[in-house]
C-alpha cells in the first residue's frame, strides 16, 4: 500500500479541524475512547457541539488557548492507501510550524470559506505550499451549505484563487467544493452540487499520481554512515550507509564520490526486506540502503556518490530562501551560523540579505536589513567547506538546509537553494 | 525474499517507506552522537525497534547498548524473552533497575491500591543517564499512541533535568535532524514516531519476527478496575470488590504488571491479532494503560518530568 503525507493549515474560523475529524471519523480513524474524551472536555469547557479540535490540539497550552500551536501528525488509511496529516496552525505567527509541515508533504490542502472568498490567509497558503515545493495543491472551497451550493459562488472563488497562482509555482491545482460540516463531497460526492464533474476530496486523496512526483534522473547518495563490521566473519566488509535522494543506483553502474572526485563501480546494493536484509537490483528514493563499492576509496560520511556525466552543482556559495524561526534572534548580514545540508555539517556566512518577501502580497522589500521570526527572505551564503547541491525545486532534498545558532543549539532557519552564489 | 519493492514503478510501500525513515534516524544518530543507548522493555515497539537498528547496521553489530527500565514488575514471560532476543541479536544489555532506586532512597514507593511503580522509572532513567554518559536515547514512542505524543519530534530535545519543553521544540524540517547539545543535555529519539499500531503488527507479520506469548490469547487470573483487566499479581492490591476471574485475554501493550490492562481475545496468531486490532474501536493507550487515566495531559505532564 502507498503512503501519502499531506499537510493543511487553517484555523478554526476555516473549518480546517472539522474537516480532518470528518476525514478521520468516516474512515474510522478516531476512537471510541478519543471521541468520548473530546465530548466530555467539550461538555466541561461549555462548547455547545463536539469540537473535533480537541483530538488534534493535544497540548494543555493549545486547549487552554482554543488554538493550534504546534504541527500535528494524524495518521489513517482506507483500503487504497495510507495517510499522514501535519496538521498545522494557519495564523501568520506560526509561518515556521506550516513550514516544519509542509517540508515533507506530498500534497497541501487549502481551506477557502466560499462566502469570504481568497482572503489573506489563503494566499498565504498557497505561497508557502509553491515555496516549499509541494507538488499537489487541493483547495476545498468550504462552507458550500451556506450559500446553498451555489454553483456561481465556487466558479468565483475558484477564478479569484486561479488568478493568485498563476503567480505562483503550483504545478497541480485541484478545486472541490465541499461542506465538511454536513460532509458534502469529503467522502462520497455530493447530491447538493450535480454540477461538479470532480471527485470527492477522500477520492482524490486516494488517487492522485504521487510516485512521478520523485526525482528519478539524478541520481544522489548523501554518504551518511560507514559501516565496517571489524569481525573475523566480515573483515574486509566496508558499506556505504544513506538515504537515496534522487535517481536510481544499480549493481554494476559507474559512480563517482565527491568532493574527491574518484569514480568507481557498485559492487552490490543491500537494503532491508522482509525478514532481513538482503541485496537488491536497485535502490531509488527514499530508500534506505547500503552501496558497496569495487574499488576501496577513501569516504566518509558527508560524501557524495553520484554519477559522473550527473554530478549535483558543488560550491561554498549558495543563493537560498530562508525562513526565519528563532524570535530570539534574527538573520542579517555578516551573522555566522552551521549550517546542516544533507549529510554534511559546515559553517556558514549571510553575505547578503537580496530582500524580505511579504508572505501576504509577494511584495519584495529590497530595503530590508534583518529578517525576524516567520520572515523569509533570499540570501547569499558563504560556507566553510563546499555543498553538493541542487536547485530545490529539482530536489527537495538535496536543495534544502536548515542553520543553527552555534550559541544556543537552537534550529533558526530552514533555507531553500536557488542556484550556486557569486 | 519477499518483493518489498515494487521494480516496475519505483513504489515503496508503506512498511517499506517506515522502515526506511526509522532506519534512516538510527544512522543519523550513531553518525551524530557518541553515547547513544536503545531503550527497550520487551514489548512489541520496543521489538521492532531493535529489528530496525539491527537492520541499520547489518552485518555490523549495533554499536550502541540495549537499556531496559526494569520496574521489577514485569511480566516473566518477557524478562526471559528480551534475554533471548537481545542474545540473538548480539546486543550488550545494562539493567537500570527502579527497585536499586528504592533501596538507595532515590525515590519513595508509592502505597495502597493504586501503587504504580510507573512515575518513578523517570528517576532510574535519568540517573543511568548521567551514570552512562548517554547523550542520546531512543524510544519507540508512536505519535498515534497519545495526543501529546503526536506534537513531540523525532528528536526530543532534554535539558539537564530531562524535561522536556513542548512550547519549545526545535522546528524538524525535511529530514534534516538537530542533534546539538551541551554537556548534561540528551536528545530523546524516536524512529518510529510515524508508524500506527496496526503498522507495528503489520511489520511483526511481515517480519516473522518473535514476540512475548503474553500478545496472543491465553487464559488468566485478571479483576476488572476503571473498565481495565489486570492480572492478578503480587504487585497489585486489590480494592474491596475486586474479585478474580480467568478470562482469555491478551494484551495491546507490555508494560509494568501494575498499570497494564489485558484486553478479552481470542486470537492466538498474529493474523488473527491483525484482525482484532483492525476491528477496534478502542486506542491502545485508552484500552490499556492506567497511566494515562489520571488526566487530560496526564502524558504530557509526565513527559515534561523526564519520562520516555
Amino acid at each position: 500500500m502507498e503512503l501519502l503525507r499531506f499537510a493543511t493549515a487553517g484555523s478554526v474560523d476555516d473549518g480546517k479541524s472539522t474537516l480532518i475529524g470528518r476525514l478521520l471519523y468516516d474512515t474510522k480513524a478516531i476512537f471510541q475512547d478519543q471521541l468520548e474524551a473530546v465530548e466530555r472536555t467539550s461538555v466541561q469547557m461549555g462548547n455547545e457541539y463536539t469540537n473535533l479540535a480537541l483530538l488534534t490540539d493535544g497540548l494543555r497550552a493549545e486547549r487552554e488557548q482554543g488554538i493550534t500551536i504546534d504541527v500535528a501528525y494524524r495518521y489513517f488509511a482506507t483500503p487504497r492507501r495510507k495517510f499522514i496529516i501535519a496538521d498545522t496552525p494557519g495564523h501568520i505567527q506560526y509561518t515556521r510550524n506550516m513550514v516544519t509541515g509542509a517540508s515533507t508533504a506530498d500534497l497541501a490542502l487549502v481551506l477557502v470559506d466560499v462566502r469570504k472568498g481568497v482572503v489573506e490567509q489563503s494566499r498565504r497558503h498557497a505561497f508557502l505550499a509553491s515555496l516549499l515545493r509541494i507538488p499537489h495543491l487541493v483547495v476545498c472551497v468550504n462552507k458550500m451549505d451556506l450559500v446553498d451550493f451555489d454553483r456561481d459562488a465556487y466558479e468565483n472563488v475558484k477564478a479569484e484563487f486561479r488568478d493568485f497562482a498563476m503567480k505562483l509555482n503550483v504545478s497541480d491545482l485541484t478545486f472541490i467544493p465541499v461542506s465538511a460540516l454536513h460532509g458534502d463531497n469529503i467522502v462520497e460526492r455530493s447530491l447538493n452540487t450535480p454540477w461538479y464533474e470532480g471527485t470527492s476530496l477522500l477520492h482524490h486523496l486516494e488517487e492522485v499520481h504521487i510516485a512521478s512526483d520523485r526525482n528519478l534522473v539524478d541520481a544522489r547518495f548523501p554518504v551518511q554512515y560507514v559501516i565496517r563490521p571489524q569481525t573475523d566473519e566480515h573483515h574486509d566488509y566496508r558499506g556505504y550507509a544513506g538515504t537515496v535522494v534522487g535517481g536510481v543506483f544499480k549493481p554494476g553502474d559507474e559512480v563517482m564520490v565527491l568532493p574527491s572526485g574518484f569514480t568507481s563501480t557498485i559492487a552490490s546494493v543491500e537494503a532491508g526486506s522482509a525478514g532481513g536484509v538482503g541485496t537488491v537490483d536497485e535502490a531509488f528514493a527514499p530508500m534506505s540502503v547500503t552501496i558497496r563499492l569495487t574499488d576501496d576509496l577513501d569516504v566518509s560520511r558527508g560524501d557524495m556518490i553520484c554519477r559522473p556525466n550527473n554530478q549535483p552543482s558543488a560550491g561554498q556559495d549558495i543563493d537560498a530562501m530562508v525562513c526565519w524561526m528563532s524570535e530570539a534572534s534574527s538573520l542579517a548580514p555578516r551573522m555566522k551560523l552551521a549550517i546542516k545540508h544533507t549529510t554534511r555539517s559546515a559553517r556558514a556566512m549571510v553575505t547578503d540579505l537580496a530582500y524580505r518577501l511579504d508572505v501576504n502580497t509577494l511584495h519584495r522589500d529590497e530595503a530590508a536589513t534583518s529578517l525576524g521570526l516567520n520572515e523569509i527572505g533570499r540570501v547569499s551564503l558563504r560556507c566553510t567547506q563546499p555543498l553538493f547541491f541542487d536547485e530545490y525545486r529539482r530536489n527537495r532534498a538535496t536543495g534544502s538546509f536548515v542553520l543553527i545558532d552555534e550559541t544556543t543549539n537552537a534550529t533558526v532557519a530552514a533555507g531553500m537553494i536557488l542556484g550556486g552564489g557569486a | 525474499m519477499t518483493a518489498t519493492f515494487s521494480r516496475s514503478s519505483y513504489e515503496l510501500s508503506h512498511l517499506g517507506f517506515l522502515e526506511a525513515e526509522s532506519i534512516h534516524v538510527f544512522r543519523e544518530v550513531a553518525a551524530e552522537f557518541e553515547r547513544p543507548c536503545l531503550l527497550f522493555s520487551g514489548g512489541k515497539d520496543s521489538i521492532v525497534m531493535l529489528r530496525l537498528a539491527v537492520k541499520a547496521f547489518a552485518p555490523a553489530r549495533l554499536p550502541f547498548p540495549v537499556m531496559h527500565v526494569d520496574t521489577g514488575h514485569n511480566f516473566p514471560e518477557v524478562i526471559e524473552f528480551r534475554d533471548r532476543c537481545l542474545a540473538e541479536a548480539g546486543a550488550r544489555l545494562v539493567v537500570a533497575s527502579v527497585q536499586q532506586s528504592i533501596d538507595e532512597g532515590r525515590v519513595a514507593e508509592e502505597t495502597g491500591p493504586r501503587a504504580s511503580r510507573n512515575r518513578l522509572q523517570t528517576t532510574t532513567l535519568l540517573d543511568a543517564v548521567t551514570e552512562h554518559g548517554f547523550d542520546s536515547l531512543f524510544g519507540g514512542a508512536r505519535r498515534d499512541e497519545e495526543k501529546a505524543r503526536a506534537k513531540e519530534r523525532v528528536y526530543s530535545f532534554r535539558d539537564e533535568f530531562g524535561q522536556w519543553d513542548p512550547k519549545n521544540q526545535r522546528p524538524e524540517v525535511w529530514s534534516l535532524y538537530n542533534g546539538r547539545i551541551r554537556r548534561g543535555e540528551h536528545i530523546r529519539v524516536f524512529p518510529i514516531s510515524n508508524w500506527t499500531e496496526l503498522d507495528i503488527w503489520q511489520y511483526i507479520q511481515r517480519e516473522g519476527v518473535e514476540i512475548p506469548s503474553v500478545y496472543y490469547a491465553h487464559e488468566r487470573p485478571v479483576f476488572e478496575r476503571d473498565g481495565m483487566l489486570l492480572a492478578e499479581s503480587p504487585f497489585v492490591e486489590r480494592l474491596p470488590g475486586e474479585d478474580v476471574a480467568t478470562r482469555r485475554v491478551r494484551y495491546r501493550t507490555v508494560g509494568d504488571m501494575s498499570c497494564t490492562g489485558a484486553v478479552e481475545s481470542v486470537a492466538t496468531t498474529i493474523d488473527e491479532v491483525i484482525d482484532e486490532v483492525s476491528a477496534t474501536r478502542i486506542t491502545e493507550r485508552g484500552a490499556t494503560r492506567a497511566d494515562d487515566r489520571v488526566s487530560e495531559a496526564a502524558m504530557e505532564d509526565r513527559k515534561k518530568e523526564g519520562y520516555f
